[in-house]
């Protein structure tokens, strides 16, 4: 059996806190093939040594919730999530201090819960755990700037009935690296709404997952992306449906321009024999506006039970209609307002949906500026 | 007052000559009727005349008050005063009704409207062609009905108010209250005599709702015969085919 033809689960099976269990990556390998390790600058075969200035983790939180930076031997990290792959493992094996957000059981945090994570030069591996206890509910903003060479996973765990909400905005530094796991279990009924927003960085691969350890639980991932010249933005989904009755809604959408310009889109989801009523959707779109730039959307859907009650995946990359464009234009609006309404409105619906309004206004200002030039 | 002058129009679809010298006025206070069977060309001459990008001009001008339209970018040719009322306006996903229609006025005004003005007529606009307001906030034409789109454009003609509005079949797909709907706001926009008209059907039905001063039958690229309104009555009991066997 080749690698093309492999059963998603067994491709998404192997799981290690210790980096010696996986291979260095050589780029033929499926989970590796997209991504230019040469620009990795070593975080994938662990000569990258934590050094410089690092990534200092700042955080302002709500009041109703505590804030905690702990070390390597806390309970509550990597309760949720095993790394599964080389850099992952890396990242897990040598971090130093680990930030730890709890809610409580049944608090209702009034305020967004701000982690700026600033790149101060060097390399820096990162460990966060955001914990919300039953019916609890918060909104997190994970807020990535300036420039590192970073490797870090973070655990969401979503106790029963809880919701949490999560923006992840990757405003990195153009010469930033950045390889990151974010996990997320969902308990009974547990509500996940993530959106993840990737504009700044040389190279960014981010792995948002969804795991479900009870019926019920309800995972929407959005995510916005807008490739640059000479950028890597890359974002590997992967939703575990092992639980029944669990939904989740997967939508990406990406914007590319310039030479060399490249968006990497994985979407897998499986539905394993027991998650029956399983309700999954997952959808990708990429706009190329320019020659040269390059979009590779892959979207996997592995169907392990015969009673789904949904299940589908879609993904289209295409370059920006002309008769869009004309229809504005013949209503007097200039080429460049013409296209610059068909972007936003392309990314629109999706800006909407970002909990927290200043976060929403910063990310259509960011795509404004990308449009501008 | 303005004119709106076809001369010698020739057009060409990947190499295909579709237009083979059209020669049209079109005067503020006219009515111009295009009739013909499918395929004859009409609507190529309303897509060449409007810019869209499939067509190449092969010779002729297109002058509007001496300018000509052809030298110009799509967008500078509706600023210029040019209308085109398409026959399938497209689906614009994510763009809003007002907002675009906000855009549009701007760009051909050349400042931004009022917001409280700008508010009053387009809902002024929309009740006169019994749109229901909520539309302003969906998406442009999306999940429209094929009547829905209809109004629509003849709501962008009026609040955009050109010199010269081509419609392009307009009146397809449109049951009689729709027709009826449309055709008062083609009659509204060619009331006060200072635009000019070009009307593009293949029925005579619309012409009912709004007379033509003049009729111009198309058939193989080119106009084969012009008169009156009367001309209309002809074509409704004989049809084309005494034309279409001519330029075959």
């Amino acid at each position: 059996m080749g690698l093309e033809t492999k059963p998603l689960s067994t491709l998404h099976e192997k799981a290690s806190y210790d980096p010696a269990d996986f291979d260095v990556p050589t780029g033929r390998e499926e989970e590796w093939r997209f991504t230019p390790l040469s620009r990795l600058k070593g975080l994938h075969d662990g000569s990258a040594v934590a050094s410089g200035g690092g990534v200092a983790v700042s955080v302002e939180a709500a009041p109703e919730v505590v804030v905690e930076t702990v070390g390597r031997d806390d309970q509550r990290v990597g309760k949720a999530y095993v790394p599964t792959d080389r850099i992952s493992a890396q990242a897990y094996a040598v971090f130093e201090k680990a930030t730890v957000v709890t809610v409580p059981r049944e608090a209702v945090a009034s305020t967004p819960t701000v982690l700026t994570f600033t790149g101060g030069g060097g390399v820096a591996y990162g460990h966060t755990v955001i914990k919300l206890e039953a019916m609890a509910e918060a909104v997190v903003v994970l807020d990535h700037r300036g420039s590192a060479l970073y490797a870090d996973n973070v655990e969401f765990v979503v106790g029963d009935g809880a919701t949490l909400k999560v923006v992840s905005l990757q405003d990195w530094a153009d010469d930033a690296v950045h390889v990151s796991h974010h996990h997320a279990q969902l308990g009974k009924d547990a509500t996940f709404r993530s959106f993840v927003v990737t504009l700044g960085g040389d190279l960014v691969r981010l792995s948002p997952s969804v795991s479900y350890t009870a019926p019920g639980g309800d995972a929407d991932l959005t995510g916005l992306y807008f490739v640059d010249a000479g950028q890597h933005l890359e974002h590997r989904l992967l939703v575990d449906h092992s639980q029944p009755n669990c939904r989740s809604n997967v939508v990406y959408k990406g914007a590319l321009q310039g030479e060399q310009a490249h968006a990497v889109w994985i979407g897998d989801v499986i539905i394993r024999v027991e998650a029956e009523g399983t309700d999954t959707y997952e959808l990708n779109r990429n706009l190329l506006l320019t020659d040269g730039a390059r979009a590779d959307s892959v979207p996997n859907l592995e169907i392990l039970t015969g009673e789904v009650a949904g299940a589908g995946h879609a993904s289209a990359s295409g370059r920006l209609d002309d008769e869009h464009i004309f229809y504005l234009q013949a209503r007097g609006i200039p080429f460049e307002e013409a296209r610059r309404l068909v972007i936003r409105g392309f990314f629109g619906q999706l800006i909407e949906k970002i909990e927290v309004e200043e976060l929403r206004e910063r990310v259509m200002a960011k795509v404004e500026a990308e449009l501008a030039g | 007052m303005s004119t709106l002058e076809i001369r010698d129009l020739q057009v060409a679809v990947e190499d295909k000559e579709i237009l083979r010298g059209v020669n049209l006025t079109v005067r503020a206070g006219e009515t111009h009727a295009i009739m013909g069977p499918n395929g004859s060309g009409k609507s190529t001459l309303a897509y060449a005349i409007a810019g869209h990008p499939k067509y190449t001009i092969t010779g002729g001008q297109v002058l509007l008050d001496g300018v000509d339209l052809l030298e110009l970018g799509v967008d500078e040719r509706a600023r210029a005063g040019l209308f085109l009322a398409m026959q399938y306006p497209v689906e614009v996903p994510g763009v809003s009704v007002s907002n675009f229609l906000r855009s549009a006025v701007t760009a051909v005004r050349g400042e931004a409207p009022k917001l409280r003005e700008f508010a009053k007529d387009l809902k002024a606009g929309m009740d006169a062609l019994s749109i229901d307001p909520a539309f302003a906030q969906r998406n442009l034409n999306e999940g429209f009905s094929g009547g829905e789109k209809k109004r629509h454009e003849i709501l962008q003609l009026e609040l955009l108010k050109p010199k010269i509005a081509v419609l392009d079949e307009t009146d397809s797909g449109l049951d009689v209250d729709a027709l009826r709907v449309v055709s008062e706001g083609i009659n509204r926009f060619r009331a006060a005599g200072e635009t000019g008209v070009l009307l593009i059907t293949h029925y005579t039905r619309i012409l009912r709702y709004v007379k033509p001063d003049f009729v111009h039958v198309f058939a193989g690229g080119r106009i084969v015969e012009e008169g009156g309104p009367e001309l209309a009555d002809k074509l409704e009991a004989e049809g084309y085919e005494a034309y279409t066997k001519a330029s075959a």
